[in-house]
């Protein structure tokens, strides 16, 4: 097949090579898909632990006297009161509402913040903000490919680092520190995408290696906590866990409110007494609720059989379509057919029988609560 | 590792191979690793009679569905049930225990147009 030169490239890149990765393009990054098998390292990162490569993800930092009020401009969330060492999820709106992206916002504190988006995004993302960055005072700066990310997840992630550090395992949900490692700085987060415990890490590009080192020890040993992972079992195992893609369950025309997003949407930013500036995609947002809500919302679908559905997919409701698939899977721990879709009010009730239309079939489908899985 | 040459192969990523005037076909190990994990594998049922370029089977992995196409005409003989109850065989041993149909032809002339196994590897796999 014709190799293609103008793939970026992550700072691990030599890595994943030399360990068997299948790299794939992944929205203009060559990407492990997996280092052999999906299925095993899914297992892997739900019973030990799993290292992703996920350089790819934009990392843009606001910094300046109204770096808060561009946060709060931009992102369904409040940012204004965000504590030094938060980190919280929001969304990017456009003015119907619908998603820009999700992104995670770093309060370093209350005039520097660092945002982590998705990498297919972050040109449009850069557009926006200067678009809508009027008089406000801050600089923008992207730092996607001056510096590399990690995420590492699983039961035995903290066990491991707590060998090289006593702080990190003490760390809330959705907090950080920036710790000097061989004389670096490093931002590590307890945060995630896999519905394990464990961290996410931002270091500069040129430790990347060294820190591969410390999280894998020695990979080709059986016997390793952590083993790298590809993008693939990081998508079936965010399935798992109900959380959303960007591209899936929400999009430009996908609202948060109708992917279940309402926990990461501050629908009365800026009113009363809330000092924070409103958000792009409030106005459209507060319409949406105060109609009742949205016509159809996300739900989970077990489906009969093992064949799984895809994205597109119809759901119907005794013959009449009630809502499209968003993601599916065979679910490695569930063993079963596991998909997300977004669907009418009427029939997102938890034992509701549907059918989802796979193209060739039909098979039945069971209504069930996101997520399909929990940590224990 | 170069494809078995006791085999013809297809645009379209299957193997064939000939035993009298029995075909028995599946998916090359280059399609298994394109695939990623096989997670389901349906076959259409032994008698039903086919022709060149029919789909026989139904290949999922845990990135996508695929068809899987007979190059010849006849009727399908014989499944692999082992296949069907274990689809990561196909990843494991797809062009051995990881088979998928097995044909009854009275024209193997469609297989002279498919590739030799230097033919597909030069194509797809170096």
């Amino acid at each position: 097949m014709p190799t293609t030169t103008s793939l970026r490239t992550t700072p691990f890149h030599d890595f994943h090579a030399s360990h068997g990765a299948k790299l794939v393009d992944y929205t203009g990054w060559e990407m492990p898909l997996h280092f052999g098998s999906i299925i095993d390292e899914h297992v892997q990162t739900r019973s030990s632990g799993g290292m992703f490569d996920v350089s790819h993800m934009g990392r843009i930092r606001f910094k300046g006297r109204d770096a808060c009020r561009m946060m709060d401009r931009a992102c369904s969330r409040r940012i204004h009161g965000m504590a030094p060492g938060q980190v919280r999820y929001g969304l990017i709106c456009n003015e119907r509402g619908g998603c820009r992206d999700d992104v995670l916002i770093y309060c370093i504190d209350q005039s520097e913040y660092l945002m982590v988006c998705n990498a297919a995004n972050r040109e449009k993302l850069l557009t926006h903000f200067e678009q809508i960055r009027g008089d406000l005072v801050y600089k923008m700066k992207d730092e996607t490919e001056s510096t590399a990310m990690v995420a590492i997840q699983g039961p035995r992630v903290m066990e491991l680092i707590s060998q090289f550090s006593s702080e990190i395992p003490t760390l809330k949900r959705y907090r950080f520190v920036s710790k000097s490692i061989l004389i670096a700085k490093v931002l590590v987060s307890r945060t995630g995408y896999t519905g394990e415990d464990g961290v996410e890490a931002i270091l500069p590009k040129a430790i990347a290696g060294k820190m591969v080192g410390m999280m894998l020890g020695n990979v080709d040993d059986a016997n390793t906590p952590v083993k790298p992972c590809g993008l693939g079992a990081r998508d079936s195992l965010r399935l798992e866990a109900g959380m959303c893609l960007y591209g899936h369950e929400i999009t430009e025309d996908i609202d948060p409110l109708t992917a279940c997003l309402d926990f990461a949407v501050k629908l009365d930013k800026g009113e009363g007494d809330c000092p924070a500036e409103r958000f792009i995609g409030q106005d459209a947002l507060q319409a949406i609720a105060h109609a009742g809500g949205p016509p159809r919302m996300l739900t989970g679908l077990i489906l009969e059989g093992r064949r799984a559905a895809r994205q597109g997919h119809r759901v119907l409701h005794q013959g009449v379509e009630v809502g499209t698939v968003t993601s599916g899977c065979l679910s490695p721990t569930l063993d079963q057919s596991i998909a997300m879709a977004i669907t009418d009010q009427e029939t997102r009730e938890p034992g509701t029988t549907v059918e989802v239309d796979l193209g060739r079939t039909t098979v039945t489908a069971t209504v069930c609560a996101l997520p399909f899985y929990k940590a224990p | 590792m170069p494809s078995p040459d006791d085999c013809r192969y297809s645009d379209s990523h299957e193997w064939f191979r000939i035993d009298g005037d029995v075909v028995t076909l599946g998916i090359t190990p280059h399609a298994a690793a394109e695939l990623t994990d096989v997670t389901y594998v349906e076959m259409r049922p032994v008698g039903t009679a086919v022709q060149a370029g029919d789909a026989v089977a139904e290949v999922e992995s845990v990135k996508t569905t695929s068809d899987v196409f007979s190059a010849v005409g006849g009727e399908i003989i014989e499944i692999n049930d082992t296949a069907s109850e274990d689809p990561a065989i196909l990843n494991r041993d797809p062009q051995g225990d990881g088979w998928l149909v097995r044909i009854r032809t009275s024209d193997m002339t469609p297989l002279e147009t498919l590739m030799d196994a230097a033919g597909y590897d030069e194509r797809y796999t170096n």
